[in-house]
């Protein structure tokens, strides 16, 4: 294939021939977008469910809300497998260090949902018990505010952090 | 079996055995702990041989501010009983005896006594914080611990509660 069928609006081709090649069927992008695009359609999320929050968590993954629409059904139990750690509920003082390992384990490029009121600021449990919001322990890209957050409030958090991904393609 | 009839059944040797809403209570002192336990298992008509539950309560300003409750029940003759001790401010930590050798299922309750409350058993083959981390300071369900946020404590560093954090 001729190499300025594939390059990009960079290369200086005019609109003309842009329209010419959307003609063709062709798309050109920048690789980095292109991974993202793959990445964000494609998360592998690792099961972390703490508490009451990790009820809905399940429920956005089962059958009526179905989180496989945007190719995440499937939880891995092995944070090696996983990109995406939803910190469903409370993080107890003692669950602290566990989580942080956990997600030392997962390989980059990871990202981190706090699911409802407990894991973002402790919540209602102002108390020695729970460490008081996980963006204490590990990075936070996305907060699901509520106790505990509907499943379609979850799924808007999970959209919005799709977004987020595709939109850090532009950086890298 | 009737709680009256327990209660006076326990009354021959402990006279000031209470029964109040259907619930019988025997209050003893330290020293005398491991013996009234120990002879409640084993009179064949009292027979407590399980340690159902043992917890404790903090009440700040009283002459004995720790109170430990022991739950007892009797599986032969299906009746319960509960065992208080109270352990004065001084000296600091209390100590009363372990009753792990006598009970098992007293050790974790045990340790979780000793973890919530700071109360040390005496005996107790592994007494060890339970349910906070290892190296958490103070003992949080004593009532002259602060209320409120605590400061999140991950491998030496300290950052406090939301509302003390300065943005
Ligand atoms: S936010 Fe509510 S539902 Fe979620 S873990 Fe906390 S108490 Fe449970």
């Amino acid at each position: 294939m001729p190499v300025q069928r594939i390059s990009g609006a960079q290369l200086g081709q005019t609109e003309a021939e842009l329209e010419d090649e959307a003609h063709r069927g062709i798309l050109t992008t920048t690789l980095g977008k292109a991974v993202a695009w793959a990445r964000k359609n494609s998360m592998w999320p690792a099961t972390f469910g703490l508490a009451c929050c990790a009820i809905e968590m399940m429920a956005a993954g089962a059958a009526d809300y179905d989180l496989s629409r945007w190719g995440m059904e499937i939880f891995r139990a092995s944070p090696r497998q996983a990109d995406l750690m939803i910190v469903a509920g409370r993080v107890s003082q003692k669950m602290g260090p566990v989580l942080r390992t956990i997600f030392d384990q997962m390989p980059e490029p990871k990202w981190v949902i706090s699911m409802g009121v407990c894991a973002s600021t402790g919540g209602m449990f102002n108390n020695y018990g729970l460490i008081q919001g996980v963006d204490t322990i590990v990075p936070v890209d996305m907060y699901v505010p509520g106790c505990p957050p509907r499943p379609e409030m979850l799924m808007y958090g999970i959209l919005r952090l799709h977004a987020k991904v595709q939109r850090e393609a532009r950086f890298k | 079996m009737i709680v009256a009839e327990l209660a006076e059944r326990l009354r021959a040797r402990h006279p000031d055995a209470v029964e109040a809403r259907g619930e019988v209570t025997v209050v003893v002192s330290p020293d005398r702990l491991l013996d009234t336990l120990s002879s409640l298992r084993d009179e064949h008509d009292l027979r407590f041989t399980f340690l159902s539950d043992l917890t404790a309560s903090d009440w700040p300003g009283l002459d004995l501010r720790f109170w430990l409750a022991y739950h007892l029940l009797s599986m032969e003759h299906l009746h319960r009983v509960r065992v208080k001790v109270g352990l004065p401010p001084r000296p600091d930590p209390p100590h009363v005896p372990s009753v792990t050798p006598m009970f098992p299922s007293a050790s974790w309750l045990e340790r979780e006594v000793f973890d919530f409350f700071g109360i040390v058993f005496d005996g107790h083959p592994d007494l060890r914080r339970i349910e906070m981390p290892e190296g958490w300071e103070g003992h949080p369900l004593r009532k002259t611990e602060g209320l409120g946020g605590v400061n999140t404590r991950y491998k030496g560093a300290f950052i406090p509660p939301p509302d003390q954090r300065s943005t």
